[in-house]
């Protein structure tokens, strides 16, 4: 226990000596919450919209007019032909165009029916169905108000009408920064904790300084445990201050047990670190460790279902999924803290993640030989 | 100049002696491309549902086949009451339920209008969004069918969606991925390289050697524009023959563009380690300040227009955001340099500020 506390403090001095680092690992974590969770949203507020309008009517302006009503829209273009349209779409100057027919007023006037062109630009994929869906719904708006008053409403709609009342639970105002700041601070908090440790090792091993520690009689249980708990106990601190940082700044909901949170933070925290222990185990150089520590990243954040939903992903990517300890903890902080789940929910994941420690720390005792090669 | 291409073989042989870092530098992204191309998508699909029938009847049946047989939707279970609900939804079993009225049958006889309650999974508000747009068009189609449509005035809306009609996810992957391995190879392996120097005390030793400072910094880059380079051919190559990508601009202005983005990167490398003193302080520094920006700022996952205006200003200082249009732009929209040379124009700019900043900071002795 000795040893282990000597180590330990080491590492700490060793930190805490680098005034540049200490200020990278509190400030870049802290910061990047601040700012990126703004960032973390699809619902995309303003679409720059060019009009080409054929019929020129008061109607056509009334439908431009409510297209920018519900400030959705933009429109940056009104012309009566296509021409240079293109061009528009291809520079971004324009990302939708609505196409308005010739005789459209005149169509709406004899109630007949009319079809509207609306072409979305879609290089980023799924995020234009939220432009899509407002399009729809101001168009379908106009088509209820709109058309000849008089004679319509005399007609009366034969069957009844059907009331849909939703509601959106958890998260009723539907702010996405409720969502994305837990998970953003679970990603932050990997990067820094694993990075740290991981470097850590290598970079003994790459001064030489490895080598005087495996002669002394520090057996590899007390060393990995002496490498592994200061980091852990500066990532968990990293991990409150971003709580609490993420509830004044975002008010976030904690709705569900803090410890809780905390418990399983802890316990994650083991593996992600253990993986970053592990990988230093079998790297040679810094650079080295650096660059597997970022695949191994980005792998675990862009599967972890905390930019894309997991139920999205093919079925042997949702199986694979069950190994990524960030998924894990991604689900239990947004289940905890957005939907107030209790322990009997995320019991499951919480014991495969301390199993996934256990997995990995095992491992990692296991490959650090004592000897160099 | 033979002192220079003696020192740029001193760097080649430093990084072929590394065979395990080599491989992984180029397989790495590869893996990557293949991982994400199948598994990373941003559509939703089987989605949980629980519905919510207090009396079956005709209409209810109907509507339980409707919601079973569609593809968007899982039906979970049909519960008689809302009870269960809280729990579903609270463990995340159910993340979408509607609810019908007890008097189901006879409200649709009559004329007041028929109550249905949609109740979603908001705490991700996206997919909340899209789950009940994709209940309601299910719902709205069942009571059409029920009641015998209902003839208002028809305006349809025909879409086509440009340059990705089917939304593949690799389109909108790739071009990003393309952006992160270079951002991070580049920056990272060069501000790595040249801290190593100077914590390991041989940068000492090459300032004192008759090579410029600047030589020494583009003799050390050298070797990894290069390793760039052969990662931008194999992720387009695994792009094009496994996931089909199209490519429909010009190869030549593509790989043009990758190699200034390249030294973009490599550029932002330098000006970490003239910072940075020590390894570690440059690599969290590139990693951990690079990392999350550039996956959250460039409009590689969140679109660029969705977020607030001061963001959208910020994002203009993220080069992989300029770098990422331009991908986007050729291998997608088919766009020439025509419509690309403004995005071009601040790639170069940021490039320039970036190597003027660099080279500024490096000074020929060490403090």
């Amino acid at each position: 226990m000795r040893v282990i506390l000597f180590l330990m403090r080491k590492e700490f001095l060793q930190v805490f000596r680098d005034r540049a680092t200490v200020f990278q690992i509190f400030f870049i974590p802290i910061v990047q919450l601040l700012v990126l969770s703004h960032a973390a949203t699809f619902d995309i507020k303003r679409t720059a919209l060019a009009v080409i309008d054929a019929d020129r009517s008061t109607m056509s302006m009334e439908l431009m007019r409510r297209m920018e009503g519900g400030g959705r829209f933009e429109v940056v273009l009104v012309q009566s032909t296509a021409a240079g349209i293109e061009d528009a779409l291809l520079t971004r100057r324009a990302n939708a165009v609505l196409g308005i027919p010739r005789g459209f007023a005149a169509d709406i006037a004899r109630r007949s029916p009319v079809t509207l062109q609306l072409q979305l630009n879609a290089e980023e994929g799924a995020a234009v169905g939220i432009v899509l869906a407002a399009a729809q719904a101001v168009v379908a708006d106009f088509a209820r108000s709109a058309g000849p008053t008089g004679p319509v409403t005399a007609r009366v709609v034969p069957g009844v009408p059907l009331d849909i009342r939703t509601q959106g639970w958890f998260n009723p105002s539907r702010n996405y920064k409720h969502y994305m700041v837990p998970a953003l601070l679970v990603s932050l908090t990997t990067i820094m904790g694993l990075l740290l440790t991981a470097q850590n090792i290598a970079r003994e091993k790459e001064l030489g300084t490895l080598e005087q520690l495996n002669v002394t009689p520090i057996t590899k249980g007390q060393f990995i445990t002496g490498k592994l708990l200061p980091f852990w106990l500066l990532s968990l601190l990293i991990f409150g201050i971003g709580l609490v940082v993420g509830k004044l700044a975002f008010d976030i909901p904690l709705r569900g047990s803090v410890p809780l949170v905390f418990l399983a933070a802890a316990v994650y925290l083991v593996v992600a670190l253990g993986i970053g222990l592990w990988i230093s185990t079998f790297t040679r150089t810094q650079q080295q460790t650096m660059f597997v520590a970022f695949f191994v990243m980005l792998v675990y954040l862009l599967m972890s279902g905390l930019f894309t939903p997991v139920d999205a992903m093919p079925r042997w990517a949702q199986w694979a999924a069950e190994a990524n300890p960030v998924k894990h903890f991604v689900f239990i902080m947004r289940a905890v803290l957005v939907r107030g789940a209790g322990l009997e929910t995320v019991a499951g994941p919480l014991i495969g993640l301390a199993l996934g420690g256990a997995a990995v720390l095992g491992l990692a005792v296991r490959q650090y030989s004592k000897q160099t090669t | 100049m033979s002192a220079f291409a003696g020192f740029v073989r001193k760097e080649v042989y430093h990084i072929l002696r590394d065979k395990q870092t080599l491989w992984i530098l180029l397989l790495m992204p590869l893996v990557q491309v293949l991982l994400f191309g199948y598994a990373v998508r941003t559509d939703v699909r089987d989605i949980r549902l629980a519905l919510v029938d207090p009396a079956p009847g005709v209409a209810s049946r109907a509507l339980t086949q409707r919601f079973a047989t569609s593809p968007r939707f899982q039906l979970i279970d049909v519960y008689r009451s809302p009870l269960p609900l809280d729990e579903a939804f609270r463990s995340g079993v159910v993340r979408q339920a509607v609810v019908l009225p007890a008097d189901l049958d006879r409200a649709l006889l009559g004329h007041a209008p028929v109550s249905v309650q949609l109740v979603s999974d908001a705490s991700d508000p996206n997919t909340g969004s899209i789950m009940q747009a994709y209940a309601t068009s299910i719902l709205r189609r069942w009571h059409d069918e029920r009641t015998g449509g209902n003839p208002g005035m028809r305006v349809a809306l025909a879409t086509r969606l440009r340059y990705n009609p089917t939304l593949e996810s690799v389109n909108v992957f790739v071009p990003g991925l393309i952006a992160f391995v270079l951002t991070i190879i580049s920056a990272m392996m060069t501000a790595i390289s040249i801290t190593r120097e100077k914590e390991t005390g041989t940068m000492e030793m090459l300032l004192v050697s008759p090579l410029r400072p600047w030589a020494i910094v583009a003799g050390k880059v050298a070797p990894y524009v290069l390793l760039g380079f052969l990662n931008v051919l194999l992720v387009l190559a695994a792009a094009r023959l496994v996931f089909q990508m199209p490519l429909r601009g010009s190869v030549v202005l593509l790989l043009a563009e990758c190699l200034l983005y390249i030294l973009t990167s490599l550029a932002l490398g330098m000006v970490i380690s003239s910072r940075a003193r020590t390894q570690r302080t440059a690599m969290i520094a590139a990693l951990a300040g690079l990392l999350m920006p550039t996956l959250m700022l460039s409009g590689f996952i969140f679109p660029i227009d969705s977020m607030p205006e001061p963001l959208r200003l910020v994002s203009n200082i993220v080069p992989a955001r300029w770098f990422l249009l331009i991908v986007r732009g050729i291998m997608v929209k088919g766009a020439g340099f025509a419509a690309l040379w403004g995005e071009t124009a601040v790639l170069a700019g940021i490039t320039l500020l970036l190597l003027a900043v660099g080279a500024r900071r490096l000074s020929v002795r060490l403090d």
